[in-house]
């Protein structure tokens, strides 16, 4: 196990190192003590290392990660794992406004809540929200999947793309285009995959599912109030 | 004798207006179009340059030094870029241009000296292979970033608005969104895509300070970061931008070119170039840090002279998007008959988003952008960039400069009296800055 404590070194050195973990190296294991609400801790990772941040973090933690599977025992500010390109990224507690933003791919797992815009403009990431979600998540989602187990709040899915959405709680409301969707035998094993990855235990058939009614694909003048 | 007066036309609902209202009942859409403010807007060429007299003298032509180059980001990046000449290749998107138009404005940059900019839309392999310098835009709508092109580019540039549209987001219709272009930003083929006008992870300039933070922890501080924004307010952008911890601020006017926009917001919303520059010169000034973050200003520039006078007003370097564009083939009068074909005639070709250039640049078409040669295009970009760099050459000299970056506000006086309060010079043949001095 590596250690680095951020009491006593700085961020910049933190990064630097994790940046300069090379393919086989054997380095696979860190731990960074003290955060304390630090911002862009362990960002633009690229090696498929395990780090576990111990304690609360502030913004972006994680940022553009790639292959790395970075756990954070605590809760985490605006923007975590955002960009994420692979890996996954866990938080223990909540994390607040757009977690997982325009993520491309691998996983982000909220056991606690996420705040407002959770999925902004994913573009393939996985997310899975043990908790609650805020308003306007998933706004102009393009691909990938975001899973709540929870509630959402008001606008979820407003001027979705292709992303899918699964609730197991109330929504609050849809945004434009989005609508409710029918959840088929490869819907819900879509979604049990994902919550198998994600380590929770709940029933697939239990959630609903959303996505885009497409009706704002083509400009079409009697939708002009949507756009 | 006829007791009926002539037919007379509004000066106010002239055939263009009226053309647009009926155009707009029959459509039920805005227009759409590409390029930036049509309209006349105080400008460069209503400024002169005084040159050498009496109590100046001038530097021989040809003989006497008088250098071009720029840094820009020297103030916390590692590696600040270096360019031979003043003058850069602004970003336009991979998607509103083609891959040929693309790796022409590499070329061309590359020969030059200087750099070039991707778009929305991400970075290709072509562009990045033929651009020596080339700096990555990070754009609200984030389609194709990635942690691999970030740490491959050379300087990364936060775009927080366009000239000619500062407040609005992106659009490419779907005519332009080929397989490669559509796989590139994570969208269906063929539909209409919208691109926020907003960042989806940071609000106020606070945030933006931690997301610079966060780029330049993943780029381990190398590469310089730029904030690009509209010209709207000026002053408050720049001193704003510079807290954020901006390495260099990118400053476009109003008839600065976009690939697509509604003509309302073209037209309508922002400062020209001119009356934008004085004001963000001040804002480095009043915090120190004029020359140490760096001010490059687009918005309609065309030549050398442009370029001596932003110089002279206080930027270290500008940025072309539509006279590159020019430069390389577009509008060009041999495709007259095509021009016509779509309605329209060289020069005043503005349907980018529809994808049908004639000229194959702005374009998704692949055989409408085989149309161009991105070797030839390239060097033609390089030589009209050589021949800006040399009229501002001249320029310089003629005040008695060494280096262009030496060219300043006492170089200049003002044609007209609105030229004159905008760009904070005497109108010509007074000592009167309106604003400033008394007449
Ligand atoms: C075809 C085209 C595409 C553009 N795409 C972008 C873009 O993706 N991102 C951006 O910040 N600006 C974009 N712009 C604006 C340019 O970066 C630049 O601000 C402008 O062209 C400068 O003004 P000029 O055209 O008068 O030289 C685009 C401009 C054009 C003409």
């Amino acid at each position: 196990m590596t250690s680095f404590d951020l009491a006593a070194q700085p961020l910049r050195d933190l990064n630097r190192a994790l940046h300069g973990i090379a393919d086989g190296d054997n380095r696979t294991a860190w731990e960074i003590l003290n955060p304390r609400g630090a911002h862009a801790v362990a960002v633009g990772v690229n090696q498929p290392v395990d780090i576990t941040v111990k304690g609360n973090v502030g913004y972006y933690c994680a940022g553009m990660n790639e292959a790395a599977t970075i756990t954070i025992e605590g809760s985490a500010g605006p923007g975590l794992a955002e960009n994420i390109m692979s890996g996954t990224v866990r938080v223990k507690g909540d994390a607040s406004q757009y977690a997982a933003a325009t993520g491309h791919g691998g996983l982000v797992v909220i056991e606690g809540n996420a705040s407002s815009r959770c999925g902004i403009s994913m573009k393939g990431v996985d997310i899975v929200v043990g908790g609650n979600v805020g308003h306007m998540s998933a706004f102009m989602g393009q691909a990938g999947h975001l899973v709540v187990l929870g509630d959402a709040g008001d606008g979820l899915g407003d001027s979705i793309y292709e992303a899918e959405l699964f609730v197991r709680g109330t929504v609050k409301s849809l945004g434009a285009d989005c609508i409710r969707k029918e959840m088929d035998e490869a819907h819900i094993a879509t979604l049990a995959g994902l919550l198998a990855k994600a380590g929770f235990d709940a029933d697939p058939a239990s959630f609903k599912r959303y996505g885009s009614a497409r009706k704002l694909y083509h400009f079409n003048v009697d939708h002009a109030d949507a756009y | 004798m006829t007791t009926k007066t002539p037919p007379q036309f509004s000066a106010t609902f002239d055939d263009y207006t009226q053309a647009e209202i009926r155009r707009a009942a029959a459509t039920g859409i805005y227009d759409i179009r590409g390029g930036g403010a049509k309209r006349k807007v105080p400008h460069f060429d209503d400024l002169l340059v005084l040159g050498a007299s009496m109590s100046r003298y001038p530097l021989e032509g040809y003989r006497e030094r008088c250098d071009t180059d720029v840094m820009l980001g020297s103030r916390y990046a590692e590696k600040p870029i270096h360019l031979k000449i003043p003058i850069t290749i602004a970003g336009m998107s991979f998607g509103s241009l083609s891959g040929p138009a693309k790796e022409a404005l590499g070329r061309g940059a590359t020969l030059a000296g200087t750099s070039t900019t991707t778009g929305d839309g991400g970075m290709t392999d072509e562009e990045r292979g033929h651009s020596e310098r080339l700096v990555y835009q990070l754009l609200p709508s984030r389609y194709g970033m990635n942690p691999r092109d970030l740490r491959r580019a050379d300087a990364i540039e936060v775009v927080v608005g366009q000239g000619a549209k500062p407040g609005g987001g992106g659009m490419l219709l779907g005519q332009k969104i080929s397989a490669r272009v559509a796989s590139m930003r994570t969208l269906p083929e063929g539909i209409d895509q919208r691109s926020a006008c907003r960042h989806p992870d940071w609000t106020g300039p606070d945030d933006l300070a931690i997301k610079i933070t966060e780029l330049r922890e993943i780029t381990d501080w190398q590469v310089p970061i730029f904030i690009k924004v509209g010209a709207s307010r000026p002053y408050y952008d720049t001193a704003l931008a510079v807290k954020a911890g901006a390495d260099v601020v990118v400053l476009d006017g109003m008839q600065g070119g976009t690939a697509a926009t509604q003509a309302v917001f073209i037209e309508n919303v922002g400062l020209p170039t001119l009356a934008a520059i004085r004001p963000a010169v001040q804002a480095l000034q009043d915090l120190g840090v004029h020359r140490e973050v760096q001010l490059v200003i687009s918005g309609g520039i065309r030549s050398g002279a442009d370029v001596a006078k932003a110089l002279a007003l206080g930027a270290d370097a500008v940025s072309i998007g539509s006279a590159a564009l020019t430069a390389i083939g577009d509008n060009d009068p041999k495709w007259e008959a095509d021009y016509q074909a779509l309605g329209t005639t060289a020069g005043a070709y503005d349907d980018w988003h529809e994808g049908r250039d004639p000229a194959g640049i702005t374009t998704q078409d692949p055989e409408l952008a085989a149309r161009l040669d991105p070797v030839a295009a390239g060097r033609r970009l390089a030589n009209y960039l050589s021949v800006m760099t040399m009229e501002a050459q001249t320029i310089a000299r003629a005040c008695g400069h060494n280096h262009v970056h030496n060219m300043e506000p006492e170089d200049l006086v003002a044609l007209t009296i609105e030229a004159a309060a905008m760009a904070g010079v005497p109108l010509a043949g007074t000592d009167w800055i309106p604003g400033k001095t008394r007449f």
